[in-house]
Order: structure tokens, then C-alpha cells, then sequence
């Protein structure tokens, strides 16, 4: 007998998901390459004009996706330069993405370590006593009002002139934008124990720091792994805006700096494209941790 | 009229838990008074409670909501201090006696931490108190085994029923020997049956370790069928109505809640409650 799904049943939705996924995918191709016809067209007819030459719409439509500068290039043109950025260059190269990456990825890493670690230390001070919440609590706040891109160039100064250059001042800068989500998440998670849970110690008479240990640290792990997948991603924003002002030689900062100098927006693009990659895989680095500690803790699905 | 030489009133009770071949006092309390300040004024949670429990017994709470009967034993456990009043819990203040670890608290919801397996919740206070490895092992395996619980070591809370994560936390409130046990309402959440199959497990604990046991309730059975004493308590403000000593034998079975002594303890705490039930 033929098993019978109701059309809102999770076995339907299941088997729906991958079609769904890939329409949206058409979709969006089909409208990226209108957009760039209609960007780009613009740009060629002037171009026509001024040159006297007679045009036709095959023309157009053929020019528009093929420019060597495109207004907005197409996905085709992306991939290409991508696939030759990462598989037909040496890594060594500097027109190698890998190599950019590595660079990139590096600081990231370092400053993302750095800030989690400050957003810990600086949540647990909070939770555990008045003064510290009142006196940094503001200042927490207000350093994330001020742009990035403009506190990002002095950082890089004032560190190089004390002698700090590579990935530090870079990581510097990751680290600046990557603590604060860990400490406002680690704060709601410090105190996330229910008031039950924290009379059942008080019963025992535990230290704060046996709490912490036994109690606050294991209830503010959902609380970490959500901070910590937003503190990666920014990291990596920190990262790439920490090399744009520098004049880097190296990392997508660099790539993208140097691709809108020379108005290389198809290196612009693949520079992009890497960097939506690269973070997703960290952002799914960190949820490979997170499934790992809840095995850890009981926690399945 | 048997009965009355077994009931007594408030006054008589002191002097009743002060014959001279007295067991040890574990908890004495004299006009303890708390009043909660709230934003619409002041609430008396509890008034002029006169209290003596006795070492080894068995000592039921029971009243309406709002009677003060669990702020009393919070009170006790040093949860809740009193506005005024004196009271000693073995001898000393109930912050020293919570500070030596005298008491276990068994809450009204299990209160085991989710990320750790029954075992390693019934470690929780052993670790705190620094014991070794082997002796937190062998308090666990003890008392799991004790509450029934001995096949579900390395199972998480939420693989368990309610009936039996209540077991656990009683079986982690008496891992680490405390003399004394609090337990609020500790099967107020279950169904009847759970509830007499552990008011029985309740009874053959007290009977094995002779802990003195303070029980809150809201259930006029479960206080019969278990108290050595009975303290009766009415709300605003939270007063003791009265207290009544049970004539049951110590030992007892479910089948006793049809004895006519057992009828009669039913009736006298329906009394005291109905007496001083005011409409306010």
C-alpha cells in the first residue's frame, strides 16, 4: 500500500528541501545575470557611441558578459577567475586567492582566540561583581558605536610605530570587534541558572567559584556557542577591514583594495566570494564544536 | 477519648518535646516572625512561631498556600531569614549549620543539572565537599541503589519520568549523610501512585538512616501516613494552628490509612485546618 504524507508533514518538507533550495539558486542566478546586462549595458552603448559603431542587441547581450571590466560581472566570469586564482596559481603566487586567504585566515584566527578569551574574562568580571558591571559595562557599549573603519587605521599606526607589524595589529583589530558579542552572550549565559539550580548550591554552601565551575559555566554554553559563531564572522569583517588601510601586501583586504584601484571588479568579486566562504566554513566550524559539546552534555539534535 | 492524651495543644508542645529523658533537639525555634517587604506593603510570612523539633523524628508541614509552611523551612535551611525571633538549627544559627553541611534539601521540582547523567548529579555535592573519587562512587552507587535507581547511572534527567528524577535529588540529598532533611513538597508534582510508592520509599529511608526529616505537604494523607508530628499552619498571618503528635505506630504500610487510628489523625488535622480557616 502506498504510504500517504499530509503535504505539511516533516516527510514531505524533507523531500521538498533540496528542490526548494535549488529553485531559489535558479532564481537568483537568472536575476544576477539580468542585473548585470542591465548594469553593464549602459557602460557599452556609451562606449558605441562614442566610437561611431553601429550595434545590435546579440551584440550587446554577448559584450555585456564578457566586459574585462564589468560594472557587475557575472557568476561565469566570477568562477572562472576564481578557479584560475585557486587551482592554475601557484600558492606561493601572489595572485593566488589560497595565499590571500591563508593570510586573512590567519588573523582571524588570532583575533578571534584573543576575542573570545577578553569577552570571557570581561563577562565573568561583570557577572561577578557590581562595580566591574557599572564601570565597563558603558565602556563595552560604547566601543562598538564607533566605526570600525575609522578606528582601524590608527590602531594599525600607533601599533606600527611600537614596532608591532604582521598579523597583530590585524588580529588587533578582529579581537576589537569579535569580544563584544562573546561578552554580552556570556553575560546572559553567566546568569542564565535558574534561581532553583543556585539555592541547590547555596544549600551546599559552594564557593563562587565551585559555582561557576559546576553551574553558571555549563548553563552559559548555549549562550557561548551563539556568541562565538557571531565573534567569527566579525572577526573575519575585522580581519579584511584591518587591511584595507594599510596598504597590506597581503590577505583579501588587500585583494579588494588593489582590485578597485585598478577597476578590477571581477577581482573584487572572487575576493568577496572567498570571504562569504571562508566565514561560513568558520561559522560552521564552531557549530561542529558546539554538536560536540552537546553530546557531551546530553544534548542530541 | 484516647486521642486527646496524644494531641497537643500549642502551648503544651514545648513541654511536650521536653520530657527529661528528651531526645536531642535538632531544631528550636522561639517568636521567630518574617515579614517580606513588597511594593504593596508589608506581608507576614510568618508570626510568632513557636517550635522544638526533636532528633529522628519525622516532622510534617501542612497547610494552605500562602501558610508560610515552605518560607519556614527556607528558614530553616538559611534560604530565608527571619525579621525576628530566635532559632537554632543543632545547636547553631542556620547559616553555620548550612555552612557544615547539615542539612539536605530536597526542592519541590528535581533541580538536576540537565548536562550531567543521574550518577554524576548525585556527585555534585560530594565534589563540592571535596571527597575522593572513590568515596563520591561509593556514596552514588549506595544511594541510587537505596531510591531504586541503580540501572540508571549513566542515563541523562530527561531520559528519566518525573517520579524517578525525583528519586535522584532525594538520593543526592542523601549521599553526602546529612543529619537533617528538608524537603519541600518533594512529590506535590506527581501522581498519586508514584506518590505513595515513594512515601513508602520515604519511610523505609527514614527508618534504615534515622534522620530527623522536615516535610512540607499540601496532602492531609501523606502527612498521616508519615509524621511522628504534625504542624498545622494557617495564613495571614503564616501561623502554626496547631500541632498534633501522631499515635501511630513508627512503622506503617499503606493498608494503615484504613485503620481507625489513622481515620481519626485524618480528621483532626481536617479540624485544625477548618477551624482556623478564615475568609479575609
Amino acid at each position: 500500500m502506498k504510504r500517504l504524507t499530509h503535504p505539511l508533514s516533516i516527510d514531505s518538507l524533507k523531500n521538498s528541501q533540496p528542490a526548494a533550495l535549488l529553485l531559489v539558486l535558479i532564481a537568483l542566478t537568472i536575476l544576477w545575470y539580468l542585473a548585470a546586462f542591465w548594469l553593464n549595458s549602459d557602460l557599452l552603448i556609451k562606449g558605441y557611441e562614442r566610437r561611431g559603431m553601429t550595434w545590435d542587441v546579440s551584440r550587446l547581450i554577448s559584450d555585456a558578459y564578457s566586459m574585462k571590466r564589468p560594472l557587475l560581472p557575472t557568476p561565469d566570469q566570477i568562477g572562472y577567475e576564481l578557479y584560475k586564482s585557486i587551482f592554475e596559481t601557484k600558492i606561493s603566487s601572489k595572485r593566488s586567492l589560497v595565499y590571500h586567504s591563508g593570510i586573512t585566515l590567519s588573523s582571524t584566527l588570532l583575533g578571534f582566540l584573543l576575542g573570545a578569551f577578553l569577552g570571557i574574562v570581561l563577562a565573568i568580571g561583570i557577572v561577578h561583581s557590581r562595580t566591574l558591571e557599572r564601570s565597563l559595562m558603558p565602556w563595552v557599549i560604547t566601543s562598538q558605536t564607533i566605526p570600525i573603519l575609522a578606528i582601524a587605521p590608527m590602531i594599525i599606526v600607533v601599533l606600527g610605530a611600537m614596532n608591532f607589524t604582521g598579523i597583530l595589529p590585524k588580529a588587533i583589530i578582529s579581537m576589537y570587534l569579535s569580544f563584544f558579542p562573546v561578552t554580552i552572550g556570556m553575560v546572559k549565559g553567566l546568569r542564565a541558572p535558574d534561581t532553583l539550580h543556585m539555592e541547590l548550591l547555596a544549600t551546599y554552601s559552594a564557593s563562587p567559584e565551585q559555582t561557576f565551575r559546576k553551574l553558571r559555566w555549563p548553563s552559559a554554553m548555549p549562550y557561548l556557542f551563539a556568541s562565538l559563531k557571531i565573534a567569527i564572522a566579525a572577526s573575519l569583517v575585522g580581519a579584511i577591514v584591518g587591511e584595507l588601510p594599510t596598504g597590506a601586501q597581503g590577505g583579501l583586504g588587500s585583494r579588494l583594495l588593489s582590485g578597485s584601484y585598478y577597476g578590477q571588479t571581477i577581482q573584487i568579486w572572487s575576493a568577496l566570494v572567498v570571504a562569504a566562504i571562508l566565514g561560513s566554513v568558520l561559522v560552521a566550524l564552531v557549530g561542529y564544536f558546539e554538536k560536540r559539546v552537546n553530546r557531551r552534555m546530553g544534548i542530541t539534535g | 477519648m484516647s486521642m486527646t492524651a496524644d494531641v497537643f495543644e500549642k502551648s503544651d508542645v514545648l513541654a511536650e518535646f521536653n520530657p527529661p529523658q528528651s531526645a536531642r533537639k535538632m531544631i528550636t525555634i522561639e517568636d521567630l516572625s518574617l515579614v517580606f517587604e513588597t511594593n504593596d506593603g508589608p506581608v507576614n510570612a510568618l508570626s510568632h512561631i513557636d517550635l522544638a523539633i526533636e532528633e529522628g523524628g519525622f516532622v510534617s508541614f501542612i497547610g494552605p498556600s500562602g501558610c508560610g509552611k515552605t518560607t519556614l523551612l527556607r528558614v530553616i535551611a538559611d534560604l530565608e531569614r527571619p525579621t525576628s525571633g530566635t532559632i537554632l538549627v543543632d545547636g547553631t544559627s542556620p547559616e553555620d549549620a548550612r555552612l557544615n553541611r547539615l542539612y539536605g534539601y530536597v526542592f519541590q521540582a528535581p533541580a538536576l543539572f540537565p548536562w550531567r547523567t543521574i550518577a554524576s548529579n548525585c556527585k555534585v555535592p560530594l565534589e563540592i565537599f571535596g571527597l575522593s573519587k572513590e568515596l563520591q562512587q561509593q556514596k552514588t552507587d549506595k544511594y541510587l541503589e537505596l531510591v531504586g535507581l541503580q540501572d540508571f547511572h549513566n542515563k541523562f534527567p530527561w531520559q528519566l519520568s518525573g517520579g524517578m528524577q525525583q528519586r535522584a535529588s532525594i538520593a543526592r540529598a542523601l549521599s553526602f549523610e546529612p543529619q537533617l532533611l528538608l524537603m519541600d513538597e518533594p512529590f506535590g508534582a506527581l501522581d498519586e501512585i508514584t506518590r505513595d510508592h515513594l512515601n513508602l520509599e520515604l519511610l523505609k529511608i527514614w527508618h534504615e538512616t534515622g534522620k530527623t526529616v522536615v516535610f512540607v505537604t499540601h496532602s492531609i494523607p501523606e502527612a498521616v501516613l508519615l509524621s511522628t508530628h504534625i504542624v498545622v499552619m494557617s495564613p495571614r498571618p503564616g501561623r502554626i494552628a496547631k500541632i498534633i503528635k501522631s499515635p501511630l505506630a513508627k512503622k506503617r504500610t499503606l493498608a494503615d490509612r484504613e485503620s481507625p487510628e489513622f481515620v481519626a489523625v485524618m480528621q483532626e488535622v481536617r479540624e485544625a485546618l477548618a477551624n482556623d480557616h478564615r475568609i479575609d
